[in-house]
């Protein structure tokens, strides 16, 4: 697929919101290709990268994601994401990998229990995976959260190696790029605004790039994480 | 026949915000004596069974794979027949 357009899924769950600006910043911003792909489907429709939007999936019923994740499409997304196809969680999306086991750990209530919706300064802990590689090394990105739910918890064993593989990708940190408790904005462990699985091919993130990528907004950070995705999947040679 | 009462409770390690929230509302109603509030679910469902023992394998694993996430919570079940 060397050079040509990167084709992106979006994943439609009943309650996503943020599947069209997702869809939208593919196609119009980064001039890729992108389809919707409905969760009661199983065909991936041959993309390159899935993406998983942000929203309330079944009305966030029993536990945010949990219902998403036994959505016909989402065996599809396992397969295609344990082949080592490229997948995104943004928000809803990252609580609904880590209720389908592509990611460890959960997304606890907010500490304030508020709903959270404001611009946060993330850190870019490593440039070494295919969702960051279009950032400088040790960037700091403006980028929105909006959501009730983005405590990251998991245990301190897992905590360890996390850190210890350089799974953590984003951190909320101050202007200076310093991961403090005031500039946590929902209590997650470590400041973890994001995570990467093992293999680097599966990425977990409450802020929301897509919605910091069209420049009539104010903040194109965001676009830095699409655009890595893009450069990776340009890079691979067909099969 | 088999009627399942499952409480599903966060895990005494993680914090309950909500709990602590409800715990400062009873302190508001000028009620001194509680403390230790946390918030959990109440499923009821009933479950097709020749045995006790079959409705309870379908309910423990109805908790483990959906109603329930380990990560975050424990969950106990009462089965009663119907």
């Amino acid at each position: 697929m060397s050079g040509e357009r990167v084709k992106f899924g979006v994943v439609v769950f009943p309650g996503s919101n943020c599947d069209h600006d997702a869809y939208y910043v593919c196609k119009k911003v980064l001039g890729q290709d992108a389809a919707f792909l409905w969760h009661k489907e199983t065909d991936l429709q041959n993309v390159d990268a899935v993406i998983l939007p942000g929203g309330f999936s079944y009305g966030d019923y029993l536990r945010c994601g949990a219902i998403a994740r036994f959505s016909p499409i989402m065996k599809e997304v396992v397969r295609f994401a344990e082949k080592g196809g490229t997948v995104i969680g943004i928000c809803n999306g990252f609580q609904i990998l880590v209720e389908a086991g592509l990611l460890p750990g959960v997304l606890l209530r907010n500490t304030s229990l508020r709903f959270v919706c404001r611009y946060v300064r993330l850190k870019v802990e490593t440039t070494a995976t295919r969702f960051t590689s279009a950032c400088a090394p040790g960037a700091i990105l403006s980028i929105p959260i909006a959501h009730g739910d983005g405590n990251y918890f998991t245990d301190p064993e897992t905590l360890r190696r996390l850190e210890g593989n350089g799974q953590v990708v984003f951190r909320y940190c101050d202007a200076q790029g310093v991961p403090t408790p005031e500039s946590n904005p929902n209590g997650s462990l470590a400041n973890i605004a994001g995570i990467v699985n093992e293999r680097g091919n599966v990425l977990g993130m409450m802020p929301h790039p897509e919605r910091a990528s069209d420049p009539v907004l104010g903040y194109t950070d965001g676009q830095r994480v699409f655009q890595s995705m893009v450069e990776y999947c340009q890079s691979q040679v067909p099969a | 026949m088999y009627t399942a009462k499952i409480r599903v409770t966060l895990r005494p390690s993680i914090l309950d915000p909500q709990g602590k929230a409800v715990e400062h509302a009873i302190g508001a109603l000028g009620v001194g004596s509680v403390q230790g509030v946390r918030m959990g679910k109440y499923i009821e469902m009933r479950v097709e069974g020749a045995t006790e023992a079959e409705a309870r394998k379908v309910t423990e694993d109805v908790c483990r794979k959906l109603l329930a996430n380990p990560v975050m919570e424990d969950f106990v079940y009462d089965i009663e027949k119907i």
